[in-house]
């Protein structure tokens, strides 16, 4: 037998599929973790990566490729160790996000799901536009590998981006300690650390923005609340 | 495209009380009373409104994707607010709808539809395959606005993309109904072929045309994934999206002459039609028959075809002269040649007749009655490839003349078990019958067999494993270890399906006999070839006379002389092997033989042996095969495209055809026999199919049956065994000349056990004290001691190479240097 | 009357490290289940039908009716899908909740699931929202530590086993039918319908689908009553709803009040417009709801009041846009966004929203005439109504209440390109 070299999805890789497999009761929803599982690994997902979710679910190449090709966040292309995500979308726009991420692909020299530099490389960084990325309140956003940067302008979105390349990782304003692109595509896949030291220095990273609290301080400060709650029994049904 | 079934029969009228399991509703104010559970649309068809459409087809699940079909329907005297997908709508009972005919929505909705699918379609319907024929283009003439109110950027594809071998795609065209991904999903399940991207960017591909960076150029680990059945795309696609790489370009629909035809490739008797030009073949499409095809056909039904043109073709007689060369001659001087060879070899030891599977029934039907009254003689039998007397025993007791066993009840059996039978391979439109049977009504699909087959996959199907040769074993110990399956075997309906290598397991008829016996389970025979059932059914056996009237019944044989006229002999003649070794011996001085390749018989070097020792051989045939050498007279006969005929299916039902194409000179078989008949003044009355018919349809109705004669099983062999049968796409010569179709044929590998394989490496070498075979190696879950190959595709032909068969001891070793 | 501001869901966001169990469980957490496993699923379902509770995804769909149409038996598994994958612009309180509050969400699943006789649960999350797939996740881990969730919760004999799954990048997968196929591994393209998802749902069981929000409300609906519940809101629209007020205004941000507060009030509590520049168009729920203007300031944001006005309330996603925005650019740019977001599966909304693109692209570019106005509105009611699913629906609503209160914007990137009249 001719000697194999060695296998792009090691064996932690393939125990890490069948463990997803096994938290549904049916194979196949593990697709799409198994697709951040191979973004993980890869940093993009590549025919060897679908070749190998099928052969994991026994599903056709072709079926992979139709999910692979439906959603956005697996790139086809090799991403870099950043993925910024503009959002472009009206609101964001309008306040601001069009401009950053013209200033952003100027500077970086790159279009929609692009990499400036090396892809995977350090200080390598994709570009692309983002859909409304939940963050209204706070517009204009971006994510760096899906970590929120609140209210950017040009120039700071400009300050950031440089950063990454020159090996930096700024703090998000809202999440954990900045990481790289394969590093969360691992936890999209399911997978956080077992150590509950690490598990909480990235859970506990930021979330509560001054606007995410607005309403809850305003009516704090103001003394304004729900009606009391008092226990109340459960409704009485008529036995069927 | 293909229109909903009409209702067969009476509907009730509207003023008739309303039957159970029927609603009454109301479609562009006419009252109508429809089955539960009917489509809007097909009710309205019924009606005579044909609502247009185009991801609806009558045997796919209902999508509602192209929303070409709205209505305004209205429940319980509320209008519903949105006009609904006439498609995915069942009726109901008090149900209020207005098709485009009477609601000005939905006919302004199905104009908005249209304009929609045609802003992205290009205006190429002059080169466009479909042209002619195309839904898209019709329903644009009749439901499309005169001009375009588009006048922004089209979205546009580099063309054309192959999708297999057989099939390319124009992205541009599609119009994204998503017939061909659900047909592929649902009737074949082979999803080869999917949606890509999403939105405006969506579109039709496979794994290859993925935008998935170097997916084009992939060395794939995987199986490239193939489908027999790729070529139904082409059919439904409503638009030309989707075109045969064998037809594209080469004809418009209104320049071919259609005709309709039954497939000659297996025993489905799948229902075609023929469209030629200047008498070629241009095309097949499947014909649209529910109670057999449905409408679908394999590729091999539809793309093999023009072995008919084939340039080596036979189409002058052949006569072997003084110096011993054949040379072409008249008919008349071949005839004589042949009736006077045939005489005298008649007169000294006797001649036999190898008739092959093949045949149409009137073909058959002469082969019969010309081994007994002009050779006078039952040495005759249909069966080229290995066989027993057990099987005939079995078909004489349970097979000629039975019907009841269909379609139709595979697709309502609640449990089938398929003995020695690979359906995909052996009868793809029974598989796909019992995947649909398992896949719409859960019918329970067993497979006794070596591994787990793509048919075991795609019928949702269990496998009940064992060695070759261990089926009737584990047949007769059914009840104790799989308990189950005996009780369902015992439930109404059940089928037991036996396929044609049961013939070379002994005791496996047997074991099959006896389950049925004791479970009531309804048994079928499912040869192979188009023509078995009818020859069966002709006489062309040894033990049988047409009817299935046994030779040593001389009742049964009376029947016959009387209606034949004659006197037929008494003793039952030999079989196939017989007939070869009595020549190879001998014993039989000459032989006729209908279009038998030697390979394909039990022992090819003993056949071609027998053929060189026979003192004259008659060959009947189409093409030069390694009978032409041998013979002292070749007589080319027609392909089926130039002639008329009927094959029996496996069900039992007669499949007629007519001619195609008129005039060719080439004759069928029936009437060069009839012919040659007369030159040895003998009358056979079948100088046409139709008269063959009719001399066979006279002979009175034959009831009785001789029982069968049951054969112990043989013990173990020790040593490896070999599991093979042949793959729908294979060497056959029948698919010569179709390089397309041969690019799906499955690769060609053994396969083995993952221990096995751990030890042989990547490439086995199988073989006999005969030769050798060697190809790479697949692991698949076959026992210990078993190794599969496929029986004629590639190198591995097992028959010629090894003179083995399944269930035959070999050896194996690693690699490839024997 | 209630104070301008209810907080309810958003109350225990103030804490710090909110998320922990710890937290959760010193401010009343995890009592609600006590006393509903206590119960049985029928005094849930007629619990939450009498609080009147509606579905906070969008749609405003009454969730103990929606429950109630979950069979009775368990022949075959039950599931409840939570649906976390906050996509309609504009919306942004679904993510906050889970970062903030995780946990009173998982204690919503596990009696949503006790009601419904499900006993797993699978909380779609967007992919996009990393951090709250961590917080989820952790949150989850906590929950299975402490007995709340697994075998034999409190010892009540109910088990429930929570899985989180990430989404990756496709708004459609938050219409319910869609979610469930991209739940199975598949393409997110809707689902015919019927079967309904509870008749046949994930993996063709039945299943309910609910959005964040509607489940979360639940452990407060438990301990404090259906007419607690109802103190807050309408008669129809009962109950706190948190409104995601983002875009031009001081004070952007999440405030929980009751349903049918107006655009006024609520202004009120955001400082007002921001810099002072006079408001100009907004939408009530995120772009699928037609625009509103100032006209509109009054309406009572409910499901009837901003249905009766001429939108819808969605997901009481506040957009709030000014003067310096143009109506036909920001119209084009959401039109982008549903046809980057269409599924593709079919026609009008596939080609529909390729078509709308280009006229408005054009348009805005200064290239458009009259007539494609016109063709703009026969082109929406040709997609509306017509699609498979509510996505198209939502494709026009921007095109159509843009046109119909800004016409004249439309009309002036036009009036340059009307054809010379010849002799003029
Ligand atoms: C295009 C589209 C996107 C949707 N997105 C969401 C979403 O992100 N979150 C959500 O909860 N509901 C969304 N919905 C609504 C859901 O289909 C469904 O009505 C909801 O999840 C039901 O939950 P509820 O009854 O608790 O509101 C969307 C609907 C459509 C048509
Ligand atoms: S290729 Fe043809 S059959 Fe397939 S989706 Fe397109 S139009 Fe339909
Ligand atoms: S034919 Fe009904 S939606 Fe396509």
């Amino acid at each position: 037998m001719t000697q194999r070299t060695e296998p792009l999805f090691d064996a932690d890789t393939v125990a890490k599929a069948q463990d997803l497999i096994g938290r549904y009761p049916q194979s196949r929803s593990a697709l799409l973790p198994m697709l951040h599982l191979v973004q993980s690994v890869q940093g993009h997902v590549s025919q060897e990566g679908i070749d190998f979710c099928a052969r994991q679910l026994d599903l056709s190449e072709a079926e992979v490729s139709a999910v692979v090709t439906f959603y956005t966040m697996y790139k086809r292309r090799p991403c870099g160790e950043h993925l910024v995500s503009v959002c472009t979308n009206t609101l964001c726009a309008a306040l601001g996000g069009d401009a950053i991420y013209q200033q952003l692909s100027e500077y970086l020299g790159v279009g929609h799901e692009e990499t400036a530099g090396e892809p995977g490389e350090p200080g390598s960084v994709m570009l692309e536009h983002a859909e409304c990325l939940a963050a209204c309140d706070l517009a204009p956003v971006l994510q760096v590998n899906y970590e929120y940067y609140d209210k950017q302008t040009p120039e700071s979105a400009l300050e950031l981006v440089k950063a990454l390349q020159s090996g930096e990782k700024p703090a998000p304003s809202r999440g954990a300690p900045l990481t790289d692109f394969k590093g969360v595509e691992l936890q999209l896949a399911g997978f956080f650390p077992e150590d509950e030291q690490t598990l909480r220095s990235q859970v506990d990273g930021p979330s509560q923005a001054v606007e995410t609290l607005q309403g809850a301080k305003m009516a704090a400060d103001r003394g304004w609340t729900a009606p009391v709650m008092e226990d109340v029994p459960l409704p009485e049904v008529e036995a069927k | 495209m293909t229109m909903a079934p009409s209702e067969k029969g009476t509907a009730p009228k509207p003023e008739d009380a309303v039957p159970e399991g029927y609603v009454r509703l109301t479609i562009d104010g006419e009252e109508v009373i429809a089955p539960k559970g009917e489509l809007l649309i097909r009710t309205a068809e019924r009606l005579g409104t044909v609502i247009p459409r185009f991801c609806d087809h009558p045997l796919l699940d209902p999508a509602g994707a192209c929303r070409q079909c709205l209505v305004e329907v209205e429940m319980g005297g509320r209008p519903m607010p949105k006009p609904q997908a006439s498609c995915t709508m069942t009726v109901a009972d008090g149900m209020v709808v207005k098709t485009q005919v009477t609601s000005p929505v939905a006919d302004k909705a199905q104009h908005g539809v249209m304009e929609l699918l045609l802003i992205n379609h290009p205006l190429d319907c002059p080169i466009c395959d479909k042209g002619g024929e195309c839904p898209l283009q019709n329903q644009a003439m009749t439901n499309g606005r005169a001009e375009s109110r588009f006048y922004d950027t089209k979205r546009t594809f580099p063309k054309p993309l192959p999708i297999s071998t057989q099939v390319l795609l124009d992205r541009e065209r599609c119009v994204q109904c998503q017939r061909c991904t659900r047909f592929s999903a649902q009737i074949a399940g082979d999803p080869f072929i999917e949606l890509l991207e999403r939105g405006a960017d969506q579109q039709i591909g496979t794994a290859e045309t993925a935008d998935v960076l170097d997916m084009a150029s992939r060395t794939s680990s995987g199986q490239p994934f193939q489908s027999y059945f790729s070529g139904n795309t082409i059919q439904i696609c409503p638009v030309g999206a989707l075109t045969s790489a064998l037809y594209r370009f080469r004809a418009r629909p209104f320049d071919l002459v259609s005709s309709p035809s039954v497939c000659e490739h297996c025993s489905s008797g799948c229902a075609e039609r023929t469209d030629f030009r200047r008498g070629q073949v241009m095309r097949k499409l499947a014909g649209n028959d529910p109670d057999v095809n449905e409408e679908w056909l394999c590729d091999k039904g539809r793309f093999a075809f023009r072995y008919a043109g084939a340039a080596d073709r036979i189409r002058r007689p052949l006569v072997r002269d003084a110096s011993g060369a054949l040379r072409e001659s008249s008919w008349t001087e071949a005839m004589r040649a042949a009736a006077a060879g045939l005489a005298k070899a008649r007169d000294s030891r006797g001649v036999g007749v190898l008739a092959g599977g093949r045949l149409t029934l009137e073909d058959a039907y002469a082969y019969a009655k010309f081994a007994r009254i002009a050779l006078h003689t039952n040495d005759i039998d249909f069966r080229a490839r290995a066989h027993s007397d057990e099987e005939l025993s079995f078909l004489a007791a349970r097979v000629v003349g039975a019907e009841g066993v269909t379609f139709a009840s595979l697709e309502h059996a609640p449990t089938v078990l398929c003995v020695a039978f690979e359906p995909e391979d052996e009868a793809p439109i029974v598989f796909l019958r019992l995947r649909k049977a398992a896949r719409k009504r859960g019918a329970k699909i067993v497979h006794l067999g070596q591994w787990t087959t793509p048919s075991v996959r795609k019928t949702f199907g269990e496998l009940l494993a064992c060695a070759p040769g261990g089926e009737p074993a584990a047949l007769a110990g059914l009840a104790s270890h799989a308990p189950d399956l005996d009780a369902a075997l015992a439930q109404d309906g059940a089928v037991i399906l036996v396929g044609e290598r049961a013939a070379e397991v002994p005791g496996l008829f047997s074991a099959v006999h006896e389950l049925a016996a004791r479970t009531g389970a309804r048994v079928a025979w499912i040869p192979r070839r188009a023509g078995e059932r009818g020859a069966l059914e002709a006489g062309a056996v040894p033990t049988l006379l047409p009817g299935g009237r046994p030779v040593t019944d001389a009742a049964a044989r009376a029947e016959i002389e009387s209606a034949w006229g004659a006197s037929l002999p008494a003793e039952p003649g030999r079989d196939t092997s017989a007939i070869v070794e009595a020549l190879a011996g001998g014993s039989l001085s000459g032989v006729v033989i209908g279009g038998v390749d030697p390979d394909d018989l039990p022992d090819p070097e003993l056949a071609r042996r027998a053929l060189d020792q026979a003192e004259f051989v008659v060959s009947i045939e189409m093409r030069p095969s390694g009978v032409t050498e041998r013979a002292d007279v070749v007589l080319p006969i027609a392909p089926d495209v130039e002639k008329a005929g009927s094959y029996v299916n496996w069900e039992g039902r007669r499949r007629s055809f007519d001619t195609t194409i008129e005039n060719t000179g080439a004759l069928p078989d029936c009437r060069v026999l009839d012919t040659l008949a007369v030159e040895m003044e003998a009358d056979l009355f079948t100088q046409t199919a139709a008269a063959a018919y009719g001399d066979f349809a006279r002979l009175p109705a034959y009831g009785p049956r001789p029982a069968f004669e049951p054969v112990s099983a043989n013990g173990a062999a020790s040593g490896v065994r070999l599991a093979t049968w042949r793959q729908l796409l294979d060497n056959g010569s029948m698919q010569d000349e179709e390089p397309h179709l041969a690019g799906t044929a499955r690769r060609v590998v053994a396969r083995v056990s993952e221990a096995a394989a751990r030890e042989l490496g990547e490439t086995v070498t199988v073989f006999t004290d005969r030769g050798a075979i060697t190809v790479p190696v697949e692991v698949a879950d076959l026992p210990e001691g078993v190794v599969w190959l496929p029986a004629n595709s590639g190198d591995s032909r097992v028959r010629a190479k090894l003179g083995a068969g399944h269930g035959t001891v070999v050896s194996i070793e690693a690699g490839g240097e024997r | 009357m209630t104070d301008p501001l209810t907080p309810v869901l958003t109350k225990r966001w103030l804490s710090p490290n909110s998320w922990r169990l710890e937290t959760y469980e010193a401010l009343e957490g995890y009592t609600a289940i006590r006393k509903a496993l206590a119960g049985t699923p029928e005094q849930l379902v007629q619990l939450v039908k009498d609080s009147g509770l509606r579905g906070r995804g969008g749609a405003g769909f009454p969730a103990g009716l929606k429950w109630s149409f979950m069979p009775p038996n368990e022949d075959k598994p039950h599931y409840l899908v939570v649906n976390a994958d906050e996509g309609e612009p504009g919306t942004c309180k679904d993510i906050p909740l889970m970062m903030a509050d995780p946990h009173s969400l998982i204690e919503g699943c596990i009696i949503a699931s006790y009601a419904m006789r499900s006993h797993h649960c699978f909380i779609y999350v967007r992919g996009e929202a990393l951090h709250c797939n961590r917080r989820l996740n952790a949150a989850v881990r906590e929950a299975y530590r402490a007995g709340y969730l697994g075998k034999n919760i409190l010892g009540s004999g109910f088990d429930l086993d929570i899985t989180i799954h990430a989404g990756a990048g496709a708004y459609i997968c938050g219409e319910e039918t869609a979610l469930l196929d991209s739940l199975e591994g598949r393409r997110g393209q809707p689902r015919l319908k019927p079967p309904f998802p509870a008749a046949a749902g994930l993996y063709a069981a039945p299943t309910t689908v609910n959005n964040v929000e509607t489940i979360a409300s639940v452990p407060f609906i438990v301990n404090a009553g259906s007419d607690w519940f109802r103190k807050m809101g309408r008669e129809k629209s009962p109950g706190p709803k948190i409104f995601s007020i983002s875009g031009h205004v001081e004070l952007p941000g999440q405030y929980e009040a009751p349903l049918g507060t107006t655009l006024r009030e609520l202004l009120d509590l955001c400082g007002g417009m921001k810099d002072g520049i006079p408001l100009k168009f907004w939408t009530p729920g995120g772009s699928s709801t037609p625009l509103f203007t100032a006209e509109h300031l009054d309406v009572p944001l409910d499901f009837e009041g901003a249905a009766e006005a001429g939108s819808m309330l969605g997901t009481t996603a506040i957009q709030v846009f000014n003067e310096t925005v143009s109506v036909p650019w920001a119209v084009m740019k959401w039109t982008q966004f549903y046809k980057h977001e269409s599924c593709g599966k079919c026609t009008p909304c596939r080609e529909g929203t390729y078509w709308l693109d280009q006229i408005l692209e054009r348009m805005v570019d200064g290239r458009g005439t009259e007539e494609d106005i016109d063709t703009l509105l026969d082109l929406c009611d040709n997609i509306f109504g017509r699609a498979f699913c509510a996505l198209a629906d939502g494709a026009v609503s921007p095109v159509v209440s843009g046109i119909k209160y800004f016409r004249d914007e439309f009309l002036a990137l036009c009036r340059s390109n009307k054809p010379e009249l010849v002799g003029a």
